[in-house]
């Protein structure tokens, strides 16, 4: 990057008012083993705003109750700001009805939600089930589970050295024996931004369902699924500003109609008698038990808190902040950057020179910067690149060109340190 | 900076950069992979035991500079001792780092371990060696162990 495209990145960081936006987030503000907390592990979990903190607090504080059963003032209230904030992520993905958003823990539930509810029912022995090389675990162990169970294949869109897939084989790979392609719209442990719409176009036109990993997208850019045209979409809350243990599954209507449950009891059933239980109507038919409201309020606090910031805003900021954590760290000997792909997220997985990544992690947590080390939950990512493990700092809107520093001062003192 | 100084010591480094019996034993009696997936670490350990002595004992693999050194450090303690030796010198180890129980003092070449207890994540680096000749000593096969 030249120094007039650096600076025009940087003004892009004014876009937000950053100073007021770390206002919001009270955890940010605190010293870790005696420095200024650099929190730059966002891909692994992010941190919550105020107006989240505060939803939760205040559903617990006043509206408790259990949802879509209660005839009292309190029910409603809950069951009020739990639909309310299903309409919310509706809005969010740009989903056609509420009835096409089921609350699940995470990304990892609705993945075998589908597997097992969609997929496995269609599917029998040497069918195949398409995933990419770079997928997180949560996209490749509910596929394994499922060609155990049922004698189907696991079939793998390659990578290439930069962290792209590599698409030239993949009019064979959707073919007539594929049930679904299962793909993430962002890698975690790379940071690629993979070509979706392409991909989806392709299998589309062979009618093979699609289901997008949205994990690592939703708190860095704008999603439509109707735009993308997939079938299926998931992601978790805890990843976009919002409490762990809650996240969602989008499907469209026609394709959760015809699904069985996937786990029955309270709340998915019209009538239950010991001869017949009728299922209920969507989207309650996949959400037995009581489900995690608090968590769906503190989800729905975060998608506004985020469209209040304008998602816009949050992705041209954290844009600027990779291009010049990428362009330092280019700069600095002996640090190679794992995952170079033209379109990427905010993430920067790297190597120091003969510093196993865990070593990484110790030193610069103990000068207060948190980063990732480890295979990130992608180790056949890791196999690719022939190492166990990478150090991975991946950023969010609320960091700072100054924690950027702080990174780059931790890498020297770690290559100090094993001179 | 001054905890990191004494977890990444001289000693350590010199281990990790060197690492001491770093090599194949071809006639070991005993051996026993180790390792950690949660950040890769894996090592295979070798022993030649002659009775109740340890002959001979080599470590091969990746890790991080706390495995590799610990590892390293291990193969040079436990060379010539007893099992009943090693055995003592195994509780000690696993007492000091995980600070379970009382006592385990680290004498010797392995007081430099004890700066590791104050790294809870790291224990599992430290620990991984001796984990892995314990299991190769306690049994005639290859086998492998996972810590994590």
């Amino acid at each position: 990057m030249s120094q007039t495209e650096l600076k025009v990145a940087t003004d892009s960081l004014s876009a937000l008012d950053i100073a007021a936006v770390r206002r919001d987030f009270p955890i940010l503000d605190q010293k870790v083993n005696g420095h200024t907390l650099a929190y730059l592990d966002n891909a692994a979990s992010s941190q919550k705003p105020v107006q989240v903190i505060e939803a939760v607090n205040q559903f617990y504080r006043h509206d408790n109750a259990n949802v879509h059963r209660g005839v009292h003032q309190l029910s409603q209230r809950a069951t009020d700001a739990y639909e309310g904030a299903r309409n919310k992520v509706r809005g969010f993905l740009n989903a056609q009805s509420d009835k096409e958003i089921i609350f699940v823990r995470g990304a990892t539930e609705a993945i075998n939600l589908v597997a097992q509810s969609f997929v496995r029912p269609n599917i029998e022995a040497g069918d195949e089930i398409l995933i990419s090389h770079i997928e997180h675990h949560a996209n490749i162990v509910p596929w394994q589970m499922l060609c155990e169970q049922t004698g189907a294949k696991l079939k793998v869109i390659p990578m290439t050295v930069t962290g792209e897939l590599d698409l030239s084989g993949l009019d064979d790979l959707l073919n007539s024996r594929t049930k679904i392609l299962a793909i993430g719209q962002v890698s975690n442990a790379l940071g690629t931004i993979n070509p979706l719409k392409e991909m989806i176009a392709k299998a589309r036109a062979k009618s093979i369902p699609v289901l997008v990993d949205g994990a690592q997208a939703v708190p860095h850019m704008k999603v439509d699924v109707q735009e993308l045209d997939c079938d299926f979409y998931v992601f978790s809350g805890h990843k976009m500003f919002a409490p762990t243990g809650i996240g969602a599954l989008y499907g469209k209507q026609a394709l959760l109609e015809a699904m069985p449950p996937w786990q029955g009891g309270g709340d998915m059933i019209l009538s239950v008698s010991f001869d017949h239980t009728e299922y209920n109507a969507l989207p309650y038919k996949f959400e037995a038990g009581t489900p995690h409201i608090a968590g769906a309020v503190g989800l729905g606090a975060a998608i506004d808190y985020m469209q209040d910031l304008g998602i816009d805003n949050i992705a041209a900021h954290e844009h600027a902040l990779l291009d010049i954590a990428t362009q330092r760290l280019q700069q600095i000997k002996g640090v190679r950057i794992i995952g170079t792909a033209k379109q990427k997220a905010s993430v920067l997985s790297f190597m120091i020179e003969d510093v196993h990544p865990h070593d990484v992690g110790t030193i610069f947590d103990q000068q207060g910067v948190a980063i990732r080390a480890g295979h990130h939950c992608a180790q056949p990512v890791m196999q690719f690149f022939g190492i166990a493990a990478t150090a991975r700092a991946s950023f969010a809107f609320y960091n700072t060109e100054a924690e950027i520093d702080a990174l780059v001062n931790a890498i020297k003192t770690t290559q100090e340190l094993f001179a | 900076m001054s905890d990191l100084r004494d977890l990444y010591q001289q000693v350590i480094m010199d281990h990790k950069k060197n690492p001491r019996n770093f090599r194949e034993i071809t006639d070991a009696n005993h051996m026993a992979h180790g390792n950690n997936p949660l950040c890769g670490d894996a090592l295979v350990v070798y022993v030649k035991l002659n009775g109740e002595i340890i002959e001979d004992v080599s470590f091969q693999g990746s890790g991080c500079a706390i495995s590799v050194a610990s590892a390293s450090l291990m193969t040079e303690t436990l060379k010539g001792k007893t099992l009943e030796e090693a055995q003592t010198l195994y509780d000690n180890v696993h007492r000091a780092l995980t600070g379970e129980e009382e006592g385990g003092e680290l004498a010797g070449k392995l007081e430099v371990l004890g700066g590791v207890k104050e790294f809870p994540a790291r224990v599992k680096c430290a620990t991984l060696s001796w984990h892995t000749v314990h299991a190769a000593v306690d049994n005639d096969h290859d086998i492998s162990i996972t810590t994590e």
